[in-house]
């Protein structure tokens, strides 16, 4: 793509597919306009051409201007899908960010518990996961540097993942039309090396994401309940993150970061069996980047941490 | 003398009172009152997008505030897309055309033909009081939970404008497919229709099949809005996904309901202009059907990177490069229609022409798109909006204008001036493609739609995308100074100006109340040009 940075392990294959797609299209549209303006100049009215007898053997024609895009599309479908599956598929050892959107802002959590809003500071040459969600409409995290772009839907998780090539700041939009201030909900992604990230993280640190997440676990209530010393009837959170959990009506589900968000903000959906469900839902009592802060912590209890999620 | 003068008395001639028009059952009249509507609503929706351009001429919002930015925007949309481009071609000139070009006297329901309109006119009510009390903010696409529980705007007047309209879309469907199907003269087989007939026959059945979707649609927006019932919105239990599936499981066949019907229209240009059967009838013929069922299979190809699963992608994916195949099938067969044709460079000819290149470039853009890993960038930003409105403007609109063109002699028994009608349609063409090409390099280089302000790094190109909008301005305006003078003043017709087959021409221009003196006899299929 022309004027655009190629910042990210993606960006060279994307704009491989790209150019050579355009390639492809300048091709077709070339011959086909040239065909046009041929015919058009030797058929115009009055000239003196030959018109006699049937244009026509259609079959073969017909056949062969059908098979053989038919053929290239298909190629090209399959080579886009190879590198579409790439794109969608995390590595295990890509480090998670956690991000909140909201109207008009980002809002960026470190797992070592540097906040940042509107910026996001990622390392050269480490594959990065961002973790995202969104306080109320859907937005999109978009950035063209690195040919990545994933919608943010409110009470779910998305993901997206990257690895920065090139250190430099790079143009972070927001994508999806989100109301009045849309145009103004960007930022910008830093890409540092490995030792000026070491060196950033450091000035930054703060209470880390899991520590934050626990103190959070008791100040919601979280361990009357859940604490194994409590008096209530309530599921044992150690190793539950990455666990198979059976449900009340005899289904199976992955404990992942959703089915975590979905168990505190809306309790209903998902009754782990032999539970009664008398969990309250928090939906009205805490915000996105605390229930963030609380999975870090479930996950900093369970042995399963490494697993990949299931809802992509 | 009574009969005789009976005979010779044109539709145009039945009463000249406003009752005579606001109650006619003639689809003639009827297509004539679509026509008004549909120009008042272009050129409404053309100022909203005047507004847009002026406001992108410069980096930072200097025009209009953010709200009344993305208000026009919006509006744009509501309007060109549900009272402009969906009606245009079939409500007017199919309306008109099909019971002519099959050998009927009128439309198989003519009440409920002129009902059709009548919603058409309240849905378009609606819109301007929605417009009126302060407008919408949504996009026309009404995303969730944003339209159901976060915008402020008048969001029901919208919704219950593009409902109403809806059911004028489903009545039409209706209509064209029980008119195609019982009221041919004889002689007339399926493939003996013309391929515009076809396209109205496919285009009605896709208005049938995915409109109720939308209407459906609609309404949980409002039980959601209204009454806070969970159905979109995950604070309330919903899932905003549902409504994308849903919202592009009628709106991507909307596309097709605005793009064949121009495939249908470009197909009777090309072959009159050029004096040859059209190449490959019957491929023609089952491409149209081709792109009408498979259109409804390819709207996941809108939500990629909305959260939709990876397996989803690809099958969306695969199903939306086979549906390019037929665009591709129709786009050579009409190029070879050319090959030993007599070929008249007729303001219609040059109109379809227009649009085979400018169909072509949205088509093959298309691609970029339907490809996952190049849709990742691309999407939601220029590259979609130049995508689109190369297919629905460039392709749709420039086949409607040429339509409008080719049809004007028969519909109004006036000859326009062909030089005026020439210049309009390569001043088009030229303007087109300045407004909008830039648009496709603004995608590339990461622009996102529907910003307000944006970087200062893509004003060259926005600047030359709304110069080239001042040219596309021009160009559709001064259709309808000379076609508006050729009313008075034009020279009168006679029934086949073009010398064109089809039985729409062998009437009189404009045609009797009742299409024939006696019902034709059909003994050949369409385009039976005499071939040296």
């Amino acid at each position: 793509m022309i004027g655009l940075p190629q910042a990210s392990g993606f960006a060279g294959r994307v704009d491989g597919l790209f150019d050579t797609l355009l390639g492809l299209s300048c091709a077709v549209v070339l011959g086909v306009f040239v065909v046009m303006i041929w015919f058009c100049v030797k058929y115009r009215h009055g000239s003196p051409a030959d018109r006699r007898g049937e244009s026509h053997r259609h079959l073969g024609i017909e056949l062969t201007w059908t098979l053989i895009p038919m053929a290239m599309f298909i190629g090209l479908f399959a080579w886009s899908v190879k590198l579409w599956v790439v794109l969608r598929t995390p590595p295990a050892d890509a480090t998670p960010i956690y991000v909140v959107a909201k109207q008009w802002m980002w809002k960026v959590q470190h797992v070592g518990g540097q906040r940042e809003i509107d910026t996001l500071h990622v390392p050269l040459g480490q594959p990065i996961r961002l973790v995202m969600t969104s306080q109320d409409v859907i937005h999109s995290f978009y950035v063209p540097a690195f040919r990545v772009k994933q919608d943010v839907l409110p009470d779910r998780y998305t993901d997206l993942w990257f690895t920065a090539t090139k250190a430099g700041t790079y143009h972070l939009f927001c994508a999806e039309f989100c109301g009045t201030d849309h145009a103004r909900m960007g930022g910008e992604v830093v890409v540092m090396t490995p030792t000026d990230y070491a060196k950033w993280l450091h000035a930054h640190a703060g209470t880390g994401l899991a520590a934050q997440g626990a103190a959070m676990f008791r100040r919601f209530g979280c361990s009357g309940c859940h604490d194994p010393h409590a008096g209530v009837h309530a599921p044992d959170l150690d190793n539950l993150y990455g666990s198979t959990v059976p449900l009340s009506d005899g289904s199976q589900v992955l404990a992942d970061e959703r089915y975590l968000h979905d168990a505190i903000m809306l309790p209903k959906l998902q009754v782990a069996a032999g539970y009664a469900p008398i969990m309250p839902s928090y939906q009205d009592r805490i915000d996105e980047s605390d229930v963030l802060a609380l999975i870090a912590y479930l996950k900093s209890r369970s042995k399963h941490a490494e697993i990949v999620d299931e809802y992509r | 003398m009574s009969t005789a003068e009976r005979t010779a008395s044109s539709y145009l001639e039945e009463g000249y009172s406003l009752r005579s028009w606001l109650g006619t059952r003639d689809h003639k009249r009827i297509a004539i009152l679509y026509a008004l509507g549909i120009t008042f609503f272009f050129f409404l929706g053309g100022v909203a997008a005047a507004l847009i351009r002026l406001e992108l001429v410069t980096p930072t919002g200097d025009v209009l505030s953010a709200e009344t930015y993305n208000k026009a925007f919006t509006f744009h949309g509501v309007v060109m897309v549900w009272f402009f481009l969906i009606p245009s071609i079939p409500a007017t000139l199919g309306n008109f055309l099909l019971p002519l070009m099959i050998g009927a006297r009128d439309m198989a329901f003519p009440r409920l033909n002129l009902f059709s309109w009548y919603l058409y006119i309240v849905g378009g009510l609606f819109t301007i009081a929605c417009l009126l009390l302060g407008g919408v903010d949504t996009g026309w696409t009404f995303y969730t939970p944003f339209s159901t529980m976060f915008s402020n705007s008048n969001v029901m007047l919208a919704v219950v404008g593009v409902f109403v309209v809806g059911f004028s879309s489903i009545f039409t469907g209706l209509n064209f497919i029980v008119t195609i199907h019982t009221m041919r003269a004889p002689g007339m087989t399926s493939f003996r229709l013309p391929l515009f007939v076809w396209s109205m026959y496919a285009v009605a059945l896709v208005m049938m099949l995915a409109t109720p979707v939308l209407a459906m649609t609609l309404a949980l927006i409002g039980l959601e809005r209204l009454f806070g019932v969970g159905i979109f919105d995950p604070a309330l239990g919903g899932d905003p996904l549902l409504f994308q599936h849903f919202f592009w499981f009628y709106s991507h066949p909307a596309v097709y309901i605005m793009v064949l019907p121009a495939m249908g229209v470009v197909s009777e240009l090309i072959t009159a202009g050029v004096r040859r059967r059209i190449f490959g009838y019957k491929f023609m013929v089952y491409a149209i059907v081709g792109i009408a069922v498979v259109g409804f299979l390819v709207w996941g190809h809108h939500m990629f990177v909305s959260g939709q699963s990876m397996y989803a992608g690809i099958i969306f994916s695969i199903l939306s490069f086979i549906i390019a195949v037929p665009s591709a099938i129709k786009v050579f067969n009409w190029t070879a229609t050319l090959y030993k044709g007599d070929i008249r460079f007729t303001a219609p000819l040059l109109y379809a022409l227009g649009f085979v290149g400018l169909f072509m470039l949205g088509g093959l853009t298309g691609l970029f798109l339907a490809a996952t890993a190049l849709d990742v960038s691309l999407t939601d930003t220029y590259f979609v909006v130049a995508h689109f409105h190369y297919i629905m403007v460039g392709g749709s609109v420039m086949a409607y204008l040429g339509g409008i063109h080719f049809w004007w002699p028969k519909i109004t028994g006036r000859l326009y001036s062909e030089a005026w009608a020439r210049f309009a349609a390569i001043l088009m063409f030229f303007g087109f493609n300045l407004t909008f090409f830039p648009q496709y390099v603004l995608g590339w280089e990461g622009m996102p739609r529907r910003y307000h302000e944006y970087l200062p790094q893509y004003q060259v190109l926005n600047v030359l995308s709304s110069a080239g909008a001042t040219i596309l301005a021009v160009s559709y305006l001064l259709p309808l100074g000379y076609l508006l003078w050729s009313l008075r003043h034009g020279a009168r017709a006679g029934a086949n100006p073009w010398n064109a087959q089809g039985l729409e021409w062998t009437t009189a221009s404009p045609p009797p109340l009742r299409n024939f003196g006696e019902t034709p006899q059909v003994t050949d299929g369409p385009y039976a040009y005499e071939q040296p």
